[in-house]
């Protein structure tokens, strides 16, 4: 016997939010057995990382941290993956978002004032949309592929971070080790409440989600991003135009990157390290995608991903599960939600290919 | 300027060149067959944590080669399924396969941190191997002849054999590929899983002949190098292996300038680090330019293929 | 047979999950946890390898009394390295280790949530009531392989691999320029500052530069042991770095300098049981064990062993200092007076080269 993969003529809703429940589910199932293999406690390991974090309080407000920055590039990928446009250059985007930032913070080191924190964030978020005009530009201009171009600016802006830390932008009190001052009061993000490490870069996500929500499922803006993306040819029947698109999904995702950038500089680091490019940019397309390119799924699936980092450190301490296991069990979880997609659109139909009686 | 210095350059200019033109090798004719795998650095750590293994174990660094070889191969088969079969989205994969690579490398490499593999023999007799000026055509690791002989293999298969025309035209147009009657999916799966398998070995020739220890992120984002030196090179193997020497040669001179110092420790080193990435957008920019079609990416590079059933 | 499988990685997973949750309240008082936040993985041969060393030094040494946790690949800075010591912290560990320089803001931070908690900080400069820091004088291992470069180098040239060009970097290449120049006046080091502290193929392509460029010595202030691996195959004469490399060196790794945190974290451990435990920031030298020279390799020859022996034996006895003036700077400047012996502040900040150094920043 043989299955076949058969179109539905509707894509299934239900495989749709199953899919991703799913692949959590496996992965879990399938790290326990990995591990076990490999000689570690597999069942207390996918226990540890996974639930931990949720049961035990003192670990909500790290989720929260982990998952903020997570969450807002990711509102942001996914706008831009629905109109077709495939920005993977949000790590870059993000740390130019920081350098944005810091180089107002560096300007304005012995000033104060509650106007210096809004001026930062602005400037990340241009920096952000800066750094993805440039693939919007030859996309739209001269037809350059954006996932080629987005892919190598990440690494150019990283070499730009290290570069300015260890020249002009180095702390002058700091030992000559590459790393800015730390920021003044007037330059950091406050807290939520004093006491906590919830600083305002946690609400920030949910309202980036909430509106981005909101803008891609009741303006035309939305409409149109979600019809060039399926359905090019309709849309320039439509007249929407695939340039303006272009831009705008660039724009938003970059801005929404480069907004991640400057909370995350300006929250929980105050400074700029050459450290501060922790991969966010491209944990975040998993977000994106775990998320099925909607912002309000985006938000638990920043979660999930936020509860593997902080379950994984968890594992550690615990268990002493080694930090290369973190990796694992998110390559498996996007490869099992990848494979669950796939049942979205078709679903498996058996075909007999051998006579009957013959063992298959 | 001595000849012996200069060929001492040469020499570390081919070293570092090439695992990014093993790797790009194999990109090319995945990229060339339609599909884009972003797995690459995944690939690589694999097969460089299998080959050092296997050496470390049998004690014969070529079988730690082959070994390299089959699980790149293996590895992108995970890719293969997901987004040939599946029709997965390519991008997100190749991602996850290099996050998953990163990570079972490093788990499956913990026995074998800190040992030491037994290295190559010289192919060539030893006055040449090691002679000061001859070493510079003769002194190599088996595998650096290997990536010149695939080079040209790979030039010959895409342009004079009628597979290779059969992968360019998956790649170019799969639909009319599929109503002439050739197998989308298994050129498309054959295609990765030989990607896959020069990944492998540029992985291993980290381990076994560039740094022979094993250690976590031992490729260090070269993969990422691999992938911009396909683009760099416009999709033809023969640029390929000029763009890989061009690349090598740039973290080359970067090493001899901080040791010389003088005109080239002018630019900071952080500029020579971005320069191949900046380079290559500089070359797609160039290619849309001429518009000359052939030169372009493969026109269905990264999107799934959907028979109109 | 499967299902004996699946019993067995149950019954395993079910026992071994529940120990954490029991180690937390049965042990209490008796024993003390230990936290150990670090750097990367013990694997890389060098820094976090050292520190890993260190942390087993304290289990084998005190045994029943301390329980280890350690933490792998915290990083260098920001919210990870808070997040990890205040993991550890509300996991019941009295005393944590925050292993890297990088560390500091994040050490400050935390240790001042949990007062209860004694936290030290490796490197670094501020302390608070339950925070000390720890350092240990990698400089006066440097005076003694500079010692044996100076004699042994034909050339009298030497490459320096470097990470960041940070007061402990210059001051372990000012210590081994200035050692060699003691022997050989001409000695040159080149020096190349690599912005790593752990890419083996690009230390490789460095130490080959090294070389290609006529340096007949290399040593490196980076942590992978892959210069080491490739001036054994070169015949090239080598030191290790931070662990003892001689197993990539076994002909060409003259003598490792190696980082010996054991003693400090076992006296620290101690002291915290003992209830006598203060903040403070002790800067251990080869007298007190921070660092350790391996012994020389065998083609060493007997009048240079004795040479760097006395270095050595200077700096244990107080005899001997490195930085002793007259000094002078990469320009011919004044670097240090002539009979001066500058303090542990001068040491910390330093930020000036040596004379005989070539360097590109």
């Amino acid at each position: 016997m043989q299955f076949r993969l058969e179109k539905r003529p509707q894509p299934s809703r239900l495989m749709l939010y199953a899919a991703p429940v799913l692949a959590v589910l496996l992965t879990m199932v399938a790290g326990a057995v990995l591990f076990s293999a490999l000689g570690y406690n597999g069942i207390g390991a996918v226990l540890e990382i996974f639930t931990k974090p949720l049961t035990n309080p003192l670990k909500w407000q790290d989720l929260g941290v982990k998952a903020a920055p997570l969450i807002i590039i990711a509102v942001g990928l996914s706008i831009a993956y629905r109109a077709n446009v495939w920005n993977i250059g949000a790590e870059g985007q993000y740390v130019a978002g920081a350098l944005g930032g810091t180089a107002v913070a560096l300007l304005t080191m012995k000033m104060q004032g509650p106007w210096i924190l809004p001026v930062m964030i602005l400037c990340g978020i241009l920096a952000g949309m800066a750094l993805a005009a440039i693939p919007a530009f030859l996309k739209t201009q001269l037809d350059v592929n954006e996932i080629l171009t987005t892919l190598m600016l990440n690494y150019a802006v990283v070499q730009l971070l290290y570069f300015l830390l260890r020249t002009s932008w180095k702390d002058p009190m700091g030992f000559s080790f590459p790393k800015t001052p730390l920021f003044t009061a007037s330059q950091s993000l406050p807290f939520l409440w004093p006491g906590t490490i919830m600083h305002w870069g946690v609400p920030t996500a949910i309202v980036v989600a909430l509106v981005a929500w909101f803008v891609m499922s009741r303006s035309v803006f939305g409409f149109q991003v979600r019809v060039v993306g399926s359905a090019p040819n309709a849309a320039r029947y439509g007249g929407f135009s695939a340039k303006r698109t272009v831009w705008l999904a660039l724009l938003v995702s970059g801005g929404l990157a480069g907004l991640a950038g400057v909370l995350e500089a300006a929250g929980p680091f105050r400074q700029l390290v050459p450290a501060f490019p922790t991969g966010y940019g491209f944990t975040a397309i998993i977000v994106a995608f775990l998320g099925r390119l909607s912002p309000l799924g985006c938000v638990i699936a920043g979660l999930v991903l936020a509860i593997s980092y902080v379950g994984g450190e968890v594992a550690q301490t615990t268990l002493g599960l080694p930090s290369a296991a973190t990796g694992i069990f998110q390559g498996m979880l996007l490869f099992f939600l990848l494979a669950g997609d796939v049942f979205v659109r078709y679903r498996l139909k058996a075909v007999s290919t051998r006579p009957a009686g013959e063992a298959a | 300027m001595s000849i012996e210095f200069i060929v001492a350059i040469i020499v570390a200019i081919v070293l570092v060149a090439t695992p990014i033109l093993l790797a790009g090798l194999g990109e090319l004719v995945v990229e060339k067959a339609g599909v884009l795998n972003l797995g690459v650095e995944g690939m690589m750590l694999i097969g460089a944590v299998t080959g050092f293994a296997v050496t470390a174990t049998f004690g014969n660094p070529y079988l730690g080669v082959l070994a390299a070889a089959l699980a790149g191969s293996a590895a992108s088969m995970i890719f293969g399924f997901l987004t040939l079969s599946l029709s997965a989205n390519q991008v997100a994969t190749g991602l996850a396969l290099t996050i998953f690579g990163g990570g079972f490398s490093a788990l499956a490499g913990k026995a074998f941190l800190g040992r030491t593999v037994p290295a190559f023999t010289q192919l060539f007799p030893g006055e040449l191997a090691t002679h000061p000026i001859w070493r510079v055509i003769f002194g190599y690791s088996p595998i650096v002849y290997f990536s010149l002989f695939m080079c040209a293999a790979i030039a010959w298969f895409l342009k004079r054999t009628r597979s290779g025309l059969i992968l360019r035209a998956v790649g170019e147009n799969d639909l009319s590929a599929h109503s002439i009657g050739y197998s989308v999916l298994g050129v498309r799966y054959a295609a990765v899983a030989f990607g896959g398998a020069m990944a492998g070995i540029a992985g291993s020739m980290f381990s076994l002949v560039l740094t022979p220890i094993w250690a976590e992120g031992l490729t260090a984002g070269r993969g990422w190098i691999a992938l911009a030196l396909v683009v760099f090179a416009a999709w033809k193997p023969y640029r390929l292996l000029i763009g890989a020497y061009l690349f090598g040669a740039v973290m080359t001179l970067e090493v001899h300038a901080k040791a010389a110092g003088g005109f080239f420790s002018a630019l900071p080193s952080e500029l020579w680090a971005a320069l191949p990435y900046l380079a290559t957008i500089v070359v797609l920019v160039l290619i849309s330019l001429r518009r000359s079609g052939l030169s372009g990416a493969p026109a269905c590079l990264g999107k799934p293929f959907i028979p109109t059933a | 047979m499967t299902m004996a499988t699946r019993r067995t990685i149950l019954k395993g997973g079910l026992t071994l999950a529940a120990l954490p949750a029991l180690s937390g309240i049965a042990l209490g008082q008796e024993k003390l946890k230990v936290g150990f936040a670090y750097l990367a993985v013990p694997g890389d041969y060098g820094w976090t390898y050292a520190h890993d060393q260190g942390a087993n030094d304290l289990i084998e040494a005190l045994g029943d009394k301390v329980e280890v946790t350690k933490v792998e690949n915290v990083g260098e800075a920001g919210p990870n390295v808070e997040r990890v010591l205040r993991e550890l912290a509300q996991q019941g560990n009295k005393l944590i280790f925050a292993t890297t320089f990088g560390h500091m803001e994040a050490a400050v931070k935390v240790s001042a949530e949990f007062p209860d908690v004694i936290f030290e900080h490796c490197t670094g400069y501020m302390t608070a009531p339950n925070l000390g820091t720890y350092n240990a004088r990698f400089y006066e291992g440097r005076a003694v392989i500079g010692t044996i470069a100076g004699h042994m180098s034909k050339a009298g040239v030497a490459g320096y691999i470097a990470s960041f060009p940070i007061p402990e970097v210059v001051m372990g290449m000012n210590a081994f320029v200035i050692a060699a120049r003691k022997v050989n006046p001409n000695f040159v080091l080149k020096a190349a500052y690599l912005s790593t502290w752990f890419d083996p193929a690009k230390e490789g392509a460095q130490a080959q530069a090294f070389i290609d460029q006529g340096c007949d010595f290399i040593t490196q202030h980076t942590d992978s042991p892959a210069p080491v691996e490739l001036c054994e195959r070169l015949g090239v004469p080598c030191f290790g770095q931070a662990s003892d490399m001689s197993a990539f060196g076994p002909k060409m790794c003259l003598t490792s300098i190696v980082d010996n945190w054991g003693p400090h974290y076992i006296r620290t451990a101690e002291a915290v049981i003992a209830g006598t435990w203060k903040p403070a920031q002790p800067w251990d030298g080869l007298k007190e064990g921070g660092l350790v020279v391996t012994p020389y390799n065998a083609t060493v020859p007997a009048d240079v062993q004795a040479a760097a022996d006395a270095v050595k034996q200077g700096q244990i006895d107080g005899t001997f200092h490195i930085f002793k003036g007259p000094l002078k700077d990469k320009d011919g400047g004044e670097f240090v007076a002539d009979g001066v012996t500058p303090d542990d502040g001068f040491l910390l900040s330093m930020q000036t080269y040596a004379e005989g150094i070539e360097v590109i920043q």
